[in-house]
């Protein structure tokens, strides 16, 4: 029992390596948040191509979607980071690791702005059109800034499951947290331990992450988006 | 009176798959004018007026707003800015307060500068009786402002036309008047409007001429006295009766 418990004691390991966790950490927060910016942008480009482009353009951004949600994202880094070489594409497990999650970020953010901006009513373009507005003046002045408002709360929730979901860059040896730890524990041999940690530290930073989003979409909030009162 | 009308529908027609909307309708408006347009429901109103401003594009004839053509014209947009559309659901913009609202076709269409846009702003508000809720959202506003907001909006860009379509159908029975008494006194004011409505009470005293619409044709149209005493036909007859029984004798 004794011994049981003694695999918890983990500050000592947490305070030596507190330097290399600390390391991970901070690339795993880039990463998240590099994905997070460069995907949401991305991410509305290809909703607006894919809701209000010609047909063509609308075909291209669907593909593009569907293509990158029906394969896994192991796969996506794997091509990336294995398959490209060979053509003269050489990139580094950093520029893989971004490369691939703005990618892959950008195709799940398409799709909630999608859904958002098709939650715009068909009245607020018919009172745009009424004043004289064009369709893009209509676009960017009336659908997006309501359709963004709508998106809030899943691009939080993207966001929170970025975090976790960069360890994933671990497979192709970006230095991230997970990484981090694996290196920190093939010299110790503490596995259990150090694992305990680094799945410690995602805890805290996701706790903390929810909660600062939180602060965020009540700070954001307008009266009839959705976190009315009446609804609590 | 005399002089060019201001608006002239010119045989309109138009289909929705069999379905025949509109079936040659013609009517003229003339400065500072008002008419309004009753009939049952699923004839046609809705579409004539949204035809005005191209929202619907008919299949054939002509619509003149002074001397452009709307139906085939290359800028509608600038056409757009010159009519004021009032819809029955309001369509006020959700993420901007009211104030805002009524800026928004200001600084993005007109390019007006921001500083003006908001006196503007606040004067139309205040015309339509509106002090003091600028910064409120449209969430936050009774059905009766909300209809006050968006004809505030479309006064701002000073049309040379008003559209409503039904402004008061969607409001409760004790907010239509304040929603009606601006529209008054914007007729009173000399506005040129279209107006579809089942306020009788509305087009006797203030419209200039009544047409009663039904499957898609101007079946009469005339004076509300001649309308209410001594309409022309059987059909009008029928339809006025209806109406009055379900709104009351509509007087002043």
């Amino acid at each position: 029992m004794l011994e049981f418990l003694r695999q918890f004691l983990i500050v000592d390991i947490f305070i030596s390596n507190f330097g290399t966790l600390m390391k991970g950490l901070a690339f795993t927060f880039e990463l998240a948040i590099v994905a997070m910016f460069f995907g949401t942008i991305l991410g509305v480009l290809l909703a607006l191509g894919r809701s209000f482009g010609k047909r063509l353009l609308s075909w291209l951004c669907t593909a593009y979607v569907e293509l990158i949600r029906g394969t896994p994202l192991l796969a996506q880094l794997f091509i990336l980071y294995f398959a490209l070489p060979p053509y003269g594409i050489r990139l580094s497990a950093v520029s893989v690791a971004f490369l691939g999650f703005i990618l892959n970020s950008a195709a799940y953010q398409a799709e909630y702005t999608r859904g958002s901006i098709e939650a715009v009513g068909e009245d607020q373009f018919k009172a745009a059109y009424s004043l004289g507005m064009g369709k893009w003046q209509t676009i960017f002045y009336v659908v997006l800034p309501q359709a963004i408002r709508w998106s809030i709360p899943a691009w939080m929730n993207e966001f929170i499951y970025l975090l976790k979901c960069t360890s994933i860059a671990y497979i192709i040896g970006a230095p991230d947290l997970l990484t981090q730890g694996k290196f920190i524990a093939s010299r110790n041999y503490q596995f259990f331990r150090v694992y305990l940690i680094v799945a410690i530290i995602y805890l805290v930073i996701v706790l903390a992450a929810t909660w600062i989003v939180g602060k965020i979409e009540r700070k954001v909030q307008i009266p009839g988006f959705g976190y009315d009162k009446a609804r609590r | 009176m005399a002089g060019k009308p201001l608006l002239r529908v010119v045989n309109v027609k138009k289909s929705f798959g069999d379905k025949v909307v509109l079936d040659g309708v013609s009517l003229t408006l003339n400065k500072g004018e008002t008419k309004v347009i009753i009939g049952p429901s699923g004839t046609g109103k809705s579409t004539l007026l949204k035809s005005i401003n191209r929202l619907v594009v008919p299949d054939e004839g002509e619509i003149w707003l002074e001397e452009t053509e709307i139906i085939r014209c290359k800028n509608i947009n600038a056409v757009r800015q010159k009519i004021g559309y009032v819809f029955q659901d309001f369509g006020l913009f959700h993420h901007l307060t009211a104030l805002e609202n009524v800026m928004i076709g200001l600084t993005k269409v007109k390019k007006m500068p921001k500083k003006e846009a908001v006196e503007k702003a606040r004067y139309e508000l205040n015309r339509v009786g509106l002090s003091g809720i600028e910064d409120l959202y449209p969430a936050q506003l009774s059905g009766g402002q909300k209809q006050r907001v968006a004809i505030a909006r479309a006064l701002a860009m000073e049309p040379k036309l008003m559209l409503f379509d039904e402004p008061t159908s969607a409001l409760d029975p004790e907010l239509i008047g304040e929603v009606l008494a601006v529209m008054k006194e914007l007729a009173e004011s000399k506005m040129t409007m279209l107006v579809v409505t089942h306020e009788m009470g509305f087009a006797r005293s203030v419209s200039d001429e009544i047409i009663f619409i039904e499957k898609g044709k101007i079946v009469e149209q005339t004076s509300p006295e001649k309308m209410f005493r001594d309409p022309e036909h059987q059909r009008t007859r029928e339809f006025l009766f209806k109406l009055k029984d379900l709104y009351g004798e509509g007087g002043e």
